[in-house]
């Protein structure tokens, strides 16, 4: 759409820029304070430069806890963004199975994150939950409150239950824009499956997973309340994702300084990661 | 070939659906039963646990306060963001493109790092534990959105509509209210279902910026569990029951759903 040049459109946007400055500058600076000072509480402020930063950065409790949540996001990754669109080409494309679907797949989406912890956490127990029964029943020791490794599947078991949905909904908002001439002309050129996949479906697809991954990537990164309320971040830290570890060192253990220059380390990592793809995705746009 | 179809989305129905029959089934079995035996429906069905819940005023109570500021938050953002969004996808501004991104960068930002600093701010003007202040927050991640999605939606209405609407002597806020809202109704519905969404399942602010007169039904579970050990019963039907204002939205958007996804904004 062609733009007119209209300084104006400023008072439009003032509602806007004020709530959300409100929300997030004075805030920020609040971190920013905490992360190049000391304190001992009363308002009372020492210099400290930059020392903070260099404590987490050679820190072996951040590079664990980066290690960790850069794991748990390419394997959600991983498993998602497939599984999700394998779903959404077989979803039906017409009929009272639409709604039903949209509506049943929609449900993890709507639940408060806490009781997705709490639903899996009865669901997974050894003894009385459904899961860690039958796994025990078919002969795994199961136990994931404390087995690293059960501890790890069932975080992301968890997951893949509470946000595979999303992915689904998006290709398939992105396969039905699809026009059904593009399908016609594959026929008559006696097109495989697989070809009409890969030449029609995935190019057509391209800007919604693209969304699909940027946020699957934003929200798995600042993952905090579902494994706090599965696991609490045990077996020892084993499933202590940033978030979870910030949490505790902020509020917890009330280390203010590392606390937020750490904050300050994670937004920007997010950021980083965030503006890369935006760029590359308003290319695309300008391209098309 | 074709028949074999259903198989995977039904796979994956019953694998969604699982865990909250599991909730479900605890939620409708008395203590004993779920300490002592393991079942896969309840033996001595009981509705005691959801008695508990609606006449005990800690319980509902928080029912009342999370759609309470869940609709606080819901009415502001869109409220905000639409003429934000009018603006973005009408007009080229000075900074335009960087406050776009300046408002996106907002719902990256981890509650976690903002967990703290919140409480300070907010205890300081004095709206600590007040229904205002977890909207007001909910804002952060909410408003840019909002601006988000309606941009998707008022860009695909063409220009010519506004200066049609001119030529024939309408006014900006005339034109505004009485024929642009109306054609985007479904843009506000999709955003008013995603703000609806993200503040109903945020807890990590809305648990930092309450105590008691706020506090969220997300939390009165957390301190449930942690205080009164095996109240799982209790806990499941609580859980049970944050389902059910989302299952209701979901229904009277589902029509909308792919639409608004098909815009490519979330």
């Amino acid at each position: 759409m062609n733009k007119t040049v209209n300084q104006k459109a400023w008072f439009f946007v003032i509602p806007v820029f004020v709530l959300v400055a409100f929300n997030a500058i004075i805030p920020l600076m609040t971190v920013v304070n905490y992360a190049f000072q000391e304190t001992f509480g009363n308002n009372v402020f020492m210099w400290e430069g930059t020392r903070w930063f260099k404590q987490i950065m050679l820190s072996e409790r951040f590079h664990a806890s980066l290690g960790r949540q850069f794991l748990f996001t390419f394997i959600i990754l991983f498993i998602q963004i497939p599984l999700g669109i394998a779903i959404a080409l077989t979803m039906p494309k017409e009929g009272i199975g639409v709604p039903i679907c949209l509506v049943l797949m929609s449900m993890p989406l709507l639940i408060p994150w806490n009781v997705v912890g709490a639903m899996w956490n009865i669901f997974a127990l050894p003894d009385i939950g459904f899961l860690g029964h039958s796994l025990n029943a078919l002969g795994f020791d199961y136990n994931f409150t404390q087995q690293i490794g059960d501890a790890w599947f069932t975080t992301i078991l968890m997951d893949v239950w509470h946000w595979t949905s999303l992915v689904v909904l998006l290709s398939y908002a992105g396969l039905r824009s699809i026009q059904p001439a593009y399908y016609q002309a594959a026929e008559i050129d006696g097109a495989s499956r697989w070809a009409i996949f890969t030449k029609i479906e995935l190019p057509k697809m391209k800007k919604v997973l693209t969304i699909a991954i940027l946020l699957r990537f934003m929200d798995s990164f600042m993952i905090y309340t579902e494994p706090f309320v599965l696991t609490g971040g045990g077996p020892g830290n084993a499933t202590a994702f940033l978030s979870i570890d910030l949490v505790k060192m902020a509020l917890g253990q009330f280390d203010l300084g590392p606390a937020a220059a750490m904050s300050l380390i994670y937004f920007f990592i997010v950021l980083l990661v965030c503006w890369v793809f935006y760029t590359l995705m308003m290319r695309n746009e300008e391209k098309s | 070939m074709k028949k074999a179809k259903w198989v995977v989305p039904t796979i994956y129905i019953i694998f969604l659906m699982l865990p909250i029959y599991w909730l479900l089934n605890m939620s409708f079995k008395t203590t004993t039963e779920i300490i002592n035996t393991y079942t896969l429906w309840p033996q001595e069905f009981t509705l005691d646990n959801y008695k508990k819940i609606f006449t005990d005023s800690t319980w509902y109570t928080g029912y009342l306060n999370s759609i309470y500021y869940v609709v606080m938050n819901t009415v502001i953002s869109v409220a905000a963001a639409l003429p934000a969004a009018y603006a973005f996808s009408r007009y080229k501004f000075l900074g335009d493109k960087h406050l776009f991104f300046w408002l996106l960068t907002n719902r990256m930002a981890p509650p976690a790092v903002f967990a703290l600093p919140f409480f300070q701010f907010y205890s300081s003007v004095n709206l600590f534990d007040t229904h205002v202040a977890v909207a007001l927050s909910h804002c952060l991640f909410n408003i840019p959105l909002a601006v988000w999605i309606l941009e998707g939606f008022m860009s695909s209405v063409p220009k010519e509509l506004d200066e049609t609407a001119y030529v024939d002597g309408y006014s900006f806020w005339r034109f505004f209210f009485k024929i642009f809202i109306p054609t985007i109704t479904a843009g506000i519905g999709i955003t008013m279902f995603f703000c609806f969404m993200f503040s109903w399942v945020e807890l990590l602010l809305a648990k930092t910026l309450t105590a008691v007169a706020a506090k969220p039904i997300a939390a009165t579970m957390t301190r449930t569990a942690s205080t009164s050990g095996y109240e799982l019963g209790l806990l499941a039907a609580a859980g049970s029951l944050t389902i059910i204002p989302g299952a209701i939205v979901i229904y009277f958007v589902r029509n909308y759903i792919a639409k608004g996804f098909a815009l490519g904004r979330v």
